[in-house]
């Protein structure tokens, strides 16, 4: 398996992916950068954190039209993965890879801390090694991460399962007090209608090493790993 | 060209003694540009002068001092004098680190002032070709019952946040003090730690005659104008109107400014590099000149500019933020170019090193400024002043802690300390730091709220502890005993975490230094420094000296913040503040004292900053230091964590809940020391102790009497549900967890987000009370 990191101006989170895949997972990775035209043969994608052109605008709008999202849309029109991670996950909304839209937290503060969710879904390829419900820690780091998306793509995000991960409490209960930036419907994370882009706001990459915290993001990654290698359908 | 040639421009106002005085220049110091000048200057000159020569940029009332502080161990690779200072830490790694303080720009815009103070060094770091891995800031504010205070509290974290958060650079910890004598001048302190292999290191030194002078990174533009003077004055009310002397900062430019310049260093294609930080461009090209003693020419008419119509004077003064001057090798001025144009960054060669021992700066052909040789930076002059201790202060040391009445509450010791863990200085700063992204870079073992933040070192088991203390009441009731322990505090601290403390940097905070009483307490706290580093061996490898932060209320308390650097050899003998284990015994290595002058306490519950503070012995805070590490070490310690404001009973507290999630309880048993007045015992700030809970309390009263260190079992660590047991002879008190977790953790934040009254309410101590 190969991972191409993209790495656009201001990309702050690529170096972290960079270890998380080669030192933890074992994967091989390459960077991507962003004036350029080539993903490499990267097997998997990650649009990493940061803040590519300093969230100007608005965090993701200028990243978008950088020359390798195109590359990066055209690898996920092909149903090939992408991990879209924070300020990726940003992105990946401006670029229309994943419906809905990631505003101001409500309390307009930056949070950094770690944060439980809810494996929502077991049914992705992103999540396979995780238990159904099961409740994993991971940190979040962002001043824009509260999701937002009209009364539609919500009820279509919740009815074909495509809410993968949520905010909750230690014990697994969605409440308005584990949700650190007042998203819709407590949603942390989402995949697209194909099933092969994953967004959300929470650190994985971040989680791969009890000696930080935790190490609850590295299922995620195996997974991955498992899908590709395994040739395991989406 | 010979002097002679240089030429006023047109419209330049005429060199009056007004606009002298207005400079910052006092007559005697006119008359030494005159002699090294040997004509009347230029505007632009007096502007370069006023510039290097203030306070902020020339050290002059303090660099005497600061001579006699130790500066050399043979893990320093690079002392002070430089953009940072330099450590050896293990297998060829290296860390460059640096504090520098924001403090003037912050009290009139709190967010841009905070920010550009992280951009700043960042910089210092990063020029030695050092990547930046860690960010700390140690902060002073008012009591947050003023509106003003609040503003200014969260304008600043915010703009330490902001930056830090998107340039990628964890901040990892740091301190927050909330006191009236900063009420008109807050403090804002930052220090950043960089990693680097020992052979990548560069100093900022021009040489190569005929090499090329380059300006790189942001255009040059009309903000921060005498930022460096600005810093070198009072507070007043007129300084609300020199908001424009505010820098304005871009994060984002740092961020590709940051990976350009490794880059840039990395290549060999370039000799020197340095910030362009206080005093622009005046300072960075004139102090990489002075230490190559070698000439420099800069032409103005080819540095970018953003704006029309920018005179010299202007250009040379500038503090517009993100920008970098860079001697590259000659002939290299193309590959120079393109690695910052794939970062999308401008860079254009605005002069060269040249033989003749001259400062020059032109615009084209005109020569707008010349000094000889390197004069300008060397003829600076220093000044000892005739100290004097202010007698107020004295008397206030003199008076009787003990005289103080206690209030009918004081009577249940739980009361007292439930209210000190609500004392903002002392609650739990997480409001804070949850701004700051801790974690970026996944180095960060223990981040914001423990005794030292620890950061591992990728590629190696080795990891860095680093922390910033300081103690401005102590300084000001005693400087020489509030700078032993503003060093000793930080020591400490790091080696609670299992790392041996090697290095320090220090920022000086301090008022006007030409009144005696102020220059008493700067002489007086560097000399205890200077006693407590010699004994620890943390030399000093830099630092800065933030003086002049008085206003119309007043002077603030002395406050030099000291930033310790730490080693721990392996990531196993990393060690947390907060009990782990029910069941673990608990000792206290030092030993209690009848010590309760200048304590939280006292400001706190009583209003009151009198009385001495603590003594501070530096070999018994090495002796216990040595004790702690062989402990820890030898795997006997589950967590430390040092004794300082709130006295015993809130450290062991804060062991009991610094985790707010998984708490635990303690019951102790201090009968041996039933002798002190209680509240001394409970609450004074005795110095040298540290609160271990251990497994295997029998090793750790082995390794501490080996060192000829006070060891005492004194209880031992129990489940949360059986909250926390003092027993004192006849006295028992006895709380749940829950009202003092309460009052630790939700204080800050009912201040700042909850209903007033609460605030008030837990802010009332303000209120003096009679002795």
């Amino acid at each position: 398996m190969k991972v191409g990191i993209v790495r656009f101006p201001g990309s702050n989170c690529d170096e972290d992916a960079y270890h998380a895949v080669v030192d933890h997972l074992g994967a091989e990775a390459v960077f991507c950068w962003h004036k350029e035209h080539d993903l490499q043969g990267a097997d998997l994608v990650i649009l990493p954190g940061g803040f590519s052109y300093g969230d100007y605008l608005r965090p993701g709008a200028i990243a978008r039209f950088s020359p390798i999202m195109r590359e990066v849309v055209a690898h996920a029109e092909r149903g090939a993965p992408v991990l879209a991670i924070c300020n990726g996950f940003q992105i990946a909304c401006e670029a229309g890879l994943l419906p809905g839209a990631l505003l101001r937290n409500a309390n307009l503060r930056f949070v950094c801390e770690q944060v439980h969710l809810r494996v929502e879904s077991i049914a992705t390829r992103f999540t396979s090694r995780y238990h159904i419900n099961e409740v994993i820690t991971v940190p979040v780091a962002h001043g824009d991460g509260r999701y937002t998306a009209d009364a539609d793509t919500l009820a279509r995000l919740e009815g074909e399962g495509r809410v993968v991960f949520r905010y909750v409490d230690a014990r697994g209960h969605v409440t308005d007090a584990a949700n650190p930036n007042a998203s819709q419907r407590n949603i942390a994370g989402i995949v697209n209608a194909a099933g092969n882009v994953l967004g959300m706001m929470p650190h994985p990459e971040r989680a791969v090493d009890t000696l930080l915290g935790s190490a609850d993001g590295l299922p995620l990654l195996h997974s991955l790993a498992d899908s590709l290698m395994g040739g395991v359908a989406a | 060209m010979s002097p002679s040639q240089v030429q006023s421009r047109p419209g330049d106002p005429e060199i009056t003694p007004a606009l002298v005085k207005e400079h910052g220049i006092t007559p005697a110091e006119y008359q030494k540009v005159l002699a090294m000048l040997g004509r009347t200057p230029t505007f632009t000159e007096l502007g370069i002068v006023s510039a290097l020569w203030s306070e902020h940029c020339s050290y002059k009332h303090s660099r005497p001092l600061l001579r006699t502080l130790p500066t050399e161990a043979p893990w320093v690779l690079q002392g002070p004098g430089e953009n940072a200072g330099v450590i050896a830490v293990k297998d060829g790694i290296a860390v460059a680190f640096k504090i520098e303080s924001h403090n003037h720009p912050s009290a009139v815009e709190p967010y841009q002032g905070a920010a550009t103070g992280v951009g700043g060094i960042l910089r210092d770091v990063f020029t030695m070709g050092a990547r930046p891995i860690a960010l700390l800031n140690s902060l002073r504010f008012g009591p947050l019952t003023s509106p003003r205070v609040r503003y200014l509290f969260s304008g600043v974290v915010k703009g330490i946040g902001d930056y830090g958060n998107c340039v990628g650079v964890p901040t990892v910890g740091g301190e927050v003090v909330f006191d009236p004598s900063y009420e008109g001048n807050p403090l804002v302190n930052a220090m950043c730690v960089g990693v680097l292999r020992e052979e990548e290191l560069i100093r900022a030194v021009a040489e190569g005659i005929g090499n090329p002078i380059i300006a790189v990174g942001a255009r040059t533009g009309r903000d921060g104008i005498h930022g460096a003077s600005f810093a070198s004055e009072d507070l007043s009310a007129e300084s609300e109107s020199k908001r424009p002397r505010v820098q304005v900062g871009d994060p984002f430019t740092e961020k590709l400014l940051l990976e350009a310049s490794l880059e840039l260093i990395r290549s060999g294609h370039i000799v020197a590099i340095q910030d362009m930080g206080a005093a622009g461009l005046t300072s960075s090209s004139a102090e990489m000149a002075a230490r190559g003693d070698v000439g420099v020419t800069i032409d103005m008419l080819k540095v970018p500019v953003r704006e029309e119509g920018m005179t010299p004077y202007e250009i040379m003064l500038s503090e517009s933020q993100e920008r970098m001057l860079v001697v590259a090798h000659k002939g290299r001025e193309a590959q120079v170019a393109e690695i910052l144009a794939r970062w999308d960054l401008e860079a254009a060669v605005i002069g060269e090193v040249i033989a003749e021992p001259v400062y020059r700066v032109t615009e084209g052909d005109r020569v707008v400024a010349e000094f000889p040789g390197i004069q300008l930076v060397t003829d600076c002059p220093t000044y000892v002043i005739d100290a004097v201790e202010s007698p107020t202060l004295a008397a206030a040391r003199a008076q009787d802690a003990h005289a103080v009445a206690p209030l009918d509450e004081e009577a249940d010791p739980i009361w007292t300390l439930e209210r000190l863990l609500s004392s903002p200085t002392i609650a739990s700063k997480a409001w804070v730091w949850r701004q700051y992204d801790s974690m970026v870079r996944t180095s960060t073992i223990m981040g914001p709220g423990s005794d030292a933040a620890v950061v591992r070192l990728r590629g190696t088991d080795a990891a860095i502890a680093l922390c910033i203390d300081g103690n401005g009441r102590y300084v000001s009731l005693d400087p020489r005993m509030g700078g032993r322990i503003a060093v000793a505090e930080a020591a400490r601290n790091v080696a609670c975490t299992g790392a041996r403390p090697r290095a320090i940097t220090n920022n000086l905070n301090f008022g006007n230094p030409t009144r005696p009483e102020v220059y008493f307490q700067l002489r007086e706290a560097v000399a205890g420094m200077g006693e407590a580093c010699r004994t620890l061996e943390t030399p000093v490898t830099g630092g800065n000296v933030s003086l002049y932060n008085e206003n119309p209320q007043g002077a603030i308390h002395p406050t030099p913040t000291v930033g310790m650097v730490g080693v721990l050899d392996s990531l196993d003998h990393v060690t947390p503040s907060a009990f782990q284990t029910p069941g673990d015994s608990i000792v206290l290595l030092g030993d209690n004292t009848d010590e309760i002058g200048a304590s939280e306490y006292l400001q706190h519950v009583h209003g009151l900053a009198i009385g001495a503070p603590p003594a501070s012995d530096p070999a018994m805070e090495r002796r216990l230091i040595d004790a702690l590490l062989d402990a820890i070490r030898a795997g006997h310690v589950r967590s430390a964590h040092d004794c300082s404001d709130g006295g015993l009973a809130v450290a062991l507290a804060e062991c009991a809940m610094l985790r707010r999630d998984q708490p635990l309880g303690f019951a102790v048993d201090l009968t041996s020391w039933a002798d002190l007045p209680l509240r001394a015992l409970l609450f004074g700030e005795a110095q040298a102790r540290v609160v271990v809970s251990t497994p295997d309390p029998h090793a750790v009263l082995a390794v501490a009497q080996a060192h000829g260190v006070p060891a005492t079992v004194i209880g031992r660590v129990t489940p949360a549900d059986d909250g926390i047991d003092f027993l004192i002879g006849a006295i028992s008190a006895h709380s749940a967890i829950a009202p003092l977790a309460r009052a630790f953790h939700d204080t800050i934040p009912g201040i700042m987000d909850g209903d007033p009254a609460a605030a008030a309410a837990a802010e009332s101590s303000a209120t003096p009370t009679t002795v």
